[in-house]
């Protein structure tokens, strides 16, 4: 057993054989995972792979069919969420339940606050103990702060505070980054490695490679709900890693293709738009067959400026074409219409509509064209939602299900398929591949290469450097509302991204970023 | 399109038959109860299966049923119009305000849906221009439109409808058939075509399951709900012809605590009261249910407090009991 742990010590928590099925799949099979004190454990695996069923069997929220938990080498059953928090395991993650309207001590502090002899929570030292805990990890907010009011960094922060404030021996760290700007990502490192100079066992989960060889110890890979393989991150490189996720050799390849061509006829020009408060003077001009990358920091108003090009806030100024025409758009329907769709980042929010079955969800906005005078016509319905779903590739038991009951990545594909299927001039995609697996980003590229390739204009709105470079013909990089620089050709880099996109202007010394 | 070299993955359109869609669904577990309720009526009254008793036993939901299929369409999308009872007081006041000064049926039909109509869009307004909650605009309104019948009648009463007005409530179609039985068919297909049938149904289910989602799939989420209040409103308007017409007469308590009745009979139909789904045929099985109910029981001699005790006993149990169904199946299966 020990040789398993050439350098770190014994593990904290050891899961061993672990079996989950759920009727129909077998999400786990007879996995392992080992966290040790003051590492960092990188559970890597595509989507799919099991990583978010281990992660809600480590939480208690999962009970497994199979297999043994060990704390201290004790074996344990966390019966409930609360077992398990007991324990000392806790999670962060984008979905950490967290309460708007209540403070950041209240946030911290809630469920085990300090009581006062009468049984009251005593807020003085509620608030003392908050302020120690923000002072630790270098929060730049008060305790007395509303949550709502914090933005999605600070409130990472605040899990995390909250995790330090149960004592927590265990911390599982869900794409901690996906939603953050490169500054934020590094202080959440520096936070993991206070974390870690206490002795805490972590589990980063993250799709990003540079993160895992920046901040990990160790790894483990699951690949179809079973184990791989693992070991210390020092005796492996990237390349071999991808092979033991995907089974087989896959670098990060885009598509060759042409740019569109110069002689390339002008499909949407717009000029001067802007926005009380996210955005002022956005302009440009978009071609035929080409992909437009928009690349800045979160918060510089990319996405505001899309949904107000797609109709859904009101622009205060400005202008936009379509292919030399002025167009007056007022809402998504108004956009549909004028050939303009929006495939948004918050896909089950704003992308499927959970509940209706997939090929509703595809026809949607195809209506009028599979409809006769108004009246349904389901034959049509079908029709358009098997050529579509076919050329997407999805994965679905039936054109019926619900396509709330798909994985993210066929979500996704349903949401780019109910726009193609209205046969658009120009898609806007939202960070189209955040938080979908290796495989399929491949396939979304390919996919967005081919789009290009057949005369559709692409927008695409990505904060990962590699695939702006990879995919766009030309970069227009945002920072605070405005547009800090357009970028093409050789001077498509990643330092004059983040140059522009931090507002670096001049320095050639650039640190990393 | 060009092909790709992907192979082409086989999805089919749908996973059961409809026979199986067909006796899994609501609509067959709440035929079943109708059917049941219906046997028991004919055992424990002997007046019970006479024509002429049932045809009077239809003015129990005919007007309220209406109501309920617009509303319906507007718990579907996520909203709802408590205000209903009190557009039909309202409406009924315009009415017979309209009688005093000699008006024919004609233009008294035309002032009832008006008010109907326009009580609807008031409500639309405040809902989908400012943006403000269904539930708590529709309680306001609850209040206004019926305090504004009392303003007008205070404790006298509107008599002295034309004759002719009378066909509405009373008049018979053919034998046992009447007019409000007729009216009560055609809606019903009305509405039924309009939810499962049209582009607009289909948006109503998009808007009550995400709203978000809807409004970015462009669909025009706004005018379909400014839509949905005022087919509410006038079918409101249409139910208060009925009624006036049925009573003779109009007094500012008319219809009172009707609204209630009516999301009863919705989301005893299935309609989920959260939005997103529901059918018509099931208000419409739901509607026959409560009718079948209030008769028996009346036959029966039971008193109105009891009745509402057993409608309120079998709307809980009715949608309890699949939830509790699926939790011992569960059991079962851990």
């Amino acid at each position: 057993m020990n040789e398993r742990y050439s350098r770190g010590g014994s593990p904290v928590v050891s899961m061993d054989d672990i079996t989950k099925i759920f009727p129909g799949v077998k999400a786990l099979d007879r996995v392992r995972l080992d966290l040790i004190p003051g590492e960092v454990t990188a559970l890597v695996g595509e989507n799919g792979a099991g990583k978010s069923t281990t992660v809600k069997i480590l939480t208690g929220i999962y009970t497994p069919d199979g297999g043994t938990i060990r704390i201290d080498g004790e074996p344990v059953t966390f019966a409930t969420p609360n077992d398990a928090a007991r324990a000392g395991i806790t999670a962060i993650h984008q979905e950490t339940v967290l309460f708007d309207e209540l403070s950041v001590a209240e946030n911290i502090f809630i469920g085990h606050a300090p009581r006062t002899p009468w049984g009251l929570i005593d807020r003085s030292a509620m608030h003392r103990a908050a302020h120690d805990l923000i002072e630790e990890i270098g929060a730049p907010f008060s305790t007395r702060t509303l949550l709502r009011d914090l933005g999605i960094a600070n409130r990472h922060l605040v899990a995390i505070a909250r995790a330090l404030s149960v004592d927590a021996r265990v911390v599982i760290m869900d794409e901690p980054t996906a939603a953050l700007s490169h500054k934020e990502i590094e202080e959440l490192y520096a936070l993991v490695e206070t974390l870690k100079a206490q002795g805490k066992a972590i589990l980063f989960i993250s799709h990003k490679f540079d993160e895992i060889f920046r901040i990990a110890d160790r790894y483990t890979v699951f690949r179809d709900g079973a184990f791989v393989g693992d070991g210390r991150i020092a005796d492996i490189d990237e390349n071999a890693l991808v092979q033991m996720m995907v089974g087989r050799s896959v670098e990060q390849i885009f598509p060759t293709r042409a740019p569109a061509p110069d002689s390339s006829e002008t499909v949407l020009t717009v000029e001067g738009y802007s926005h009380p408060t996210e955005f002022a003077d956005i302009g440009f001009d978009l071609k035929r067959g080409e992909i437009l990358g928009f690349y800045g920091l979160v918060g510089a108003g990319r996405s505001e400026f899309m949904q107000a090009l797609f109709g859904i806030t009101k622009p205060s100024a400005g202008t936009c074409r379509i292919e030399g025409a002025e167009c007056t758009i007022r809402s998504p329907a108004d956009a549909v219409d004028y050939g303009i769709v929006y495939v948004p980042e918050d896909r089950g929010k704003q992308g499927a509509v959970i509940g209706l079955p997939i090929f509703q969800n595809i026809t949607l906005p195809s209506l009028g064209r599979t409809s006769k005078s108004g009246f349904l016509r389901l034959a049509e319905e079908f029709a358009l939602a098997r050529e579509y779903s076919q050329r997407l590739d999805l994965r679905a038991a039936a054109l019926d299900q619900d396509v709330g009951t798909l994985s993210g990545g066929n979500q996704q594909k349903v949401v780019i398929a109910k726009w193609l299927a209205t046969q658009p001039k120009v898609i806007i995609l939202d960070e189209p591949t955040k938080g979908i697996d290796i495989g399929s980003k491949a396939a979304v590229h390919e996919f967005m290469a081919e789009l290009a390739a057949q005369g559709l204009s692409v927008i695409m709105v990505s904060s990962e450097i590699p695939e702006v470079i990879g995919m766009a013909d030309r970069v227009i990089v945002m920072r605070d509302g405005r547009i800090a620089a357009e970028v093409t050709g050789d001077d498509l880099t990643p330092e004059t991204l983040v140059r522009h996109a931090a507002g670096i202007t001049e320095t050639p010394q650039l640190q990393e970023a | 399109m060009t092909d790709t070299a992907t192979p082409m993955r086989h999805v089919p359109d749908r996973l059961h038959g409809r026979a199986y869609r067909t006796l899994r669904s609501w609509e067959a577990l709440l035929l079943a109860v109708a059917i049941g309720i219906f046997i028991l009526n004919s055992f424990a009254s002997p007046y019970f299966l006479d024509p002429w008793n049932l045809s009077d036993a239809t003015f129990n939901f005919t007007e309220k049923a209406m109501i309920a299929f617009a509303m319906a369409l507007l718990i579907i999308s996520g909203e709802i119009d408590l205000s209903v009872a009190s557009i039909i007081a309202l409406s009924s006041t315009a009415m017979g305000l309209a009688a005093q000064y000699g008006a024919e049926t004609p233009v008294l039909v035309l002032i009832g849906l008006s008010i109907g109509l326009l009580c609807g869009a008031f409500n639309a307004v405040f809902v989908t221009i400012l943006g403000l909650p269904s539930i708590v605009v529709t309680i306001g309104t609850m209040s206004l439109f019926r305090g504004i019948s009392y303003i007008i009648l205070g404790d006298s009463s509107f008599q002295g409808y034309p004759s002719s007005f009378a066909w509405f409530g009373q008049g018979y179609i053919y034998w046992v058939f009447t007019v409000e039985m007729l009216l009560f068919a055609l809606i019903a297909i009305a509405y039924y075509v309009l939810l499962h049938r049209t582009n607009f149904g289909r948006a109503v289910y998009a808007i009550g399951n995400n709203p978000t989602g809807a409004l970015f799939s462009g669909i025009r989420v706004r005018r379909v709900k400014f839509t949905l209040f005022l087919l509410t409103g006038l079918m409101s308007g249409v139910a208060a012809v009925c009624l006036t017409s049925r009573l003779g007469s109009t007094r500012p308590s008319i219809a009172s605590g009707m609204e209630l009745e009516v999301v009863t009979m919705v989301v005893l139909g299935g309609v989920n009261i959260l939005g997103g789904s529901g059918t018509i045929p099931g208000v419409v099985i739901a509607a026959f249910v409560m009718g079948l109910v209030t008769f028996g029981l009346g036959l029966l001699n039971v008193p109105g407090i009891v009745m509402s005790i057993v409608i309120g006993l079998l709307l809980i149990g009715v949608i309890a009991l699949p939830r509790l169904w699926t939790l011992v199946a569960n059991r079962r299966k851990a």
